[in-house]
């Protein structure tokens, strides 16, 4: 596999990450979502282990594995335990309607290209363009977790945007040290199981999940 | 010169004959897929003949615009068939109008259906004019937008050079030509009045948008409304193999590509219609208030194609 190939299949999915950040974010049910989070691993995962081939770094071929696991397969069946044993309701309950959103979705994904471009024309790797898509799949996470009421759909923008972190770091600088891989990876484990307590926390004590509930600090007012 | 103009009359007479074969192809599929018998390939030929022989009633109170819009839209249909590549790239019509122009002429062919839709004053033609009109104003930009991506990759908006630059240039993954695809896709399912957005085959009042707007038409201005269609279909089909699938098409001045150029096409256009078929055995026609949204991701996908070829190309 030639450089030039490699570059290609990346940005082909570097594409396809950002196509499944905007579907995250149009996405109007649950399990929907779920799928479309767990596809967005698939890429990122082969994407990871591309990059690895290609820089001949053999470490990033566990964390391609390990994103494989954990993303595609581990985190989505956590939650889809938690959906189900929260007896949620399967649609996604939005603060802007999706059109505008996906809009402010465009115009994050401008904005982070522009943002990017000193440090595309500094970079010498053949991954430095899809530092721009990295970004906005950050972003993305964030616009979704900002524009979500229930706190389930919340956890996926965040994941999500994890996603986009750990792809701007292969892209940026080939992955970061095995080590700090493997803590993020237990960190998000972790971080997924402490979510699971909370929402049961949250349901027992408000009665629902969504979080403007929660902006009351006082019992009466 | 000669060459390219009888290149050119071969091509309109390919598209005005072949148009009711693909869509009869279309329906024979669908027949098959859902287990009926099915009426043929050649019967959309048929029910032209047959409309053209029967007799033309028009409302009492229409309008030139009434008479006037079969003719129109059929005319419309014909010149966009001398527009696009469909054979061969070596189309004289092709060099004066580009990919803009020939929004342009789509747009024109609708304006004057909708008109007539109105002229005869039913509430139903009022209604599917306004649905179709609806529909028109937010798949134009998005199929604008994804027809640039491509332009952007070929350097020119002329279709004839944008297939030839893709036919010459080596095969390389562009993610920019693959949302562009999809959002082209989703257009063309709303332009051409297929099933998730309009279902051809219904005449229920509260659903049909192409048919409401057509339903006073009788005679020979419904079989030229019918071709004017199929043709349509046919186009955007046409159109989405030179813009993604140009492989085999013939160049300029090579008669002899002639032959694989009609075999190409003949295979690429049953595959389409194959398409055509899966989807709609497998989708129910959306609510008329989704379809802004149906259409909105077509836009978002092809900025994401633009905005992709920026970034990763």
């Amino acid at each position: 596999m030639t450089q030039t190939l490699a570059a290609q299949i990346n940005s082909v999915l570097a594409a396809l990450i950002l196509l499944t950040a905007f579907g995250l974010l149009m996405q109007r049910r649950i399990y929907g979502l779920l799928h479309l989070f767990a596809w967005q691993g698939v890429f990122l995962s082969i994407s990871t282990a591309v990059v690895g081939y290609t820089a001949g770094l053999h470490h990033l071929y566990i964390s391609a594995i390990l994103t494989l696991a954990l993303k595609v397969f581990a985190l989505p069946y956590i939650l889809y335990v938690l959906i189900h044993k929260l007896n949620i309701k399967k649609d996604v309950e939005e603060m802007v309607n999706i059109p505008t959103t996906m809009l402010m979705g465009i115009a994050l994904v401008i904005f982070s290209y522009h943002l990017t471009a000193p440090v595309r024309e500094l970079s010498t790797l053949v991954t430095k363009s899809t530092l721009a898509v990295a970004l906005a799949t950050v972003m993305l996470g964030l616009l979704m977790m900002i524009t979500r009421k229930k706190a389930v759909t919340q956890i996926i923008g965040f994941l999500a945007l994890e996603n986009g972190l750990f792809f701007a770091a292969t892209s940026a600088t080939y992955g970061m040290p095995l080590v700090v891989e493997l803590g993020v990876a237990l960190d998000i484990l972790i971080a997924a199981f402490i979510f699971g307590i909370f929402f049961f926390q949250i349901r027992t004590t408000f009665d629902s999940l969504e979080l403007k509930e929660m902006e009351k600090l006082k019992e009466e007012d | 010169m000669i060459y390219s103009i009888s290149i050119e009359c071969l091509q309109i007479a390919f598209v005005l004959g072949a148009a009711p074969l693909f869509v009869g192809w279309v329906r024979m599929l669908k027949c098959w897929a859902h287990g009926r018998a099915s009426a043929g390939l050649l019967q959309p030929y048929r029910d032209i003949y047959k409309l053209f022989y029967k007799d033309v009633t028009i409302a009492r109170n229409a309008s030139w615009i009434f008479r006037a819009a079969p003719y129109i839209t059929f005319g419309a249909c014909v010149l966009a068939g001398g527009i696009i590549p469909v054979i061969s790239t070596d189309l004289p019509l092709s060099l004066s109008a580009d990919v803009i122009a020939l929004v342009a002429v789509f747009a024109i062919a609708r304006f004057f259906t909708a008109l007539a839709g109105m002229d005869a004053g039913t509430a139903f033609g009022g209604m599917g004019s306004s649905r179709e009109m609806m529909v028109a104003s937010l798949a134009e930009p998005a199929m604008l937008m994804s027809v640039f991506t491509i332009s952007l990759v070929a350097g020119s908006t002329t279709l004839s050079q944008m297939v030839h630059v893709s036919l010459s240039s080596p095969l390389v993954l562009r993610p920019s030509l693959a949302f562009a695809l999809l959002a082209f896709a989703l257009v063309a399912i709303a332009e051409t009045g297929r099933i998730p957005v309009d279902n051809p085959a219904t005449h229920l009042e509260l659903t049909m948008i192409h048919e409401a707007m057509v339903l006073e038409y009788s005679g020979r201005h419904l079989a030229l409304i019918e071709w004017a269609g199929e043709m349509k279909l046919f186009l955007f089909a046409s159109l989405g193999v030179a813009l993604f699938f140009p492989w085999g098409m013939a160049g300029v001045y090579n008669p002899l590509m002639l032959p694989v150029a009609f075999v190409s096409l003949a295979a690429k256009l049953a595959a389409i219609g194959a398409a055509i078929v899966l989807v709609e055995t497998r989708l129910a026609k959306m609510r008329i208030f989704h379809v802004p949204e149906f259409l909105g991701i077509a836009f978002i996908l092809a900025t994401l194609g633009m905005l992709s070829f920026f970034m990763l190309e």
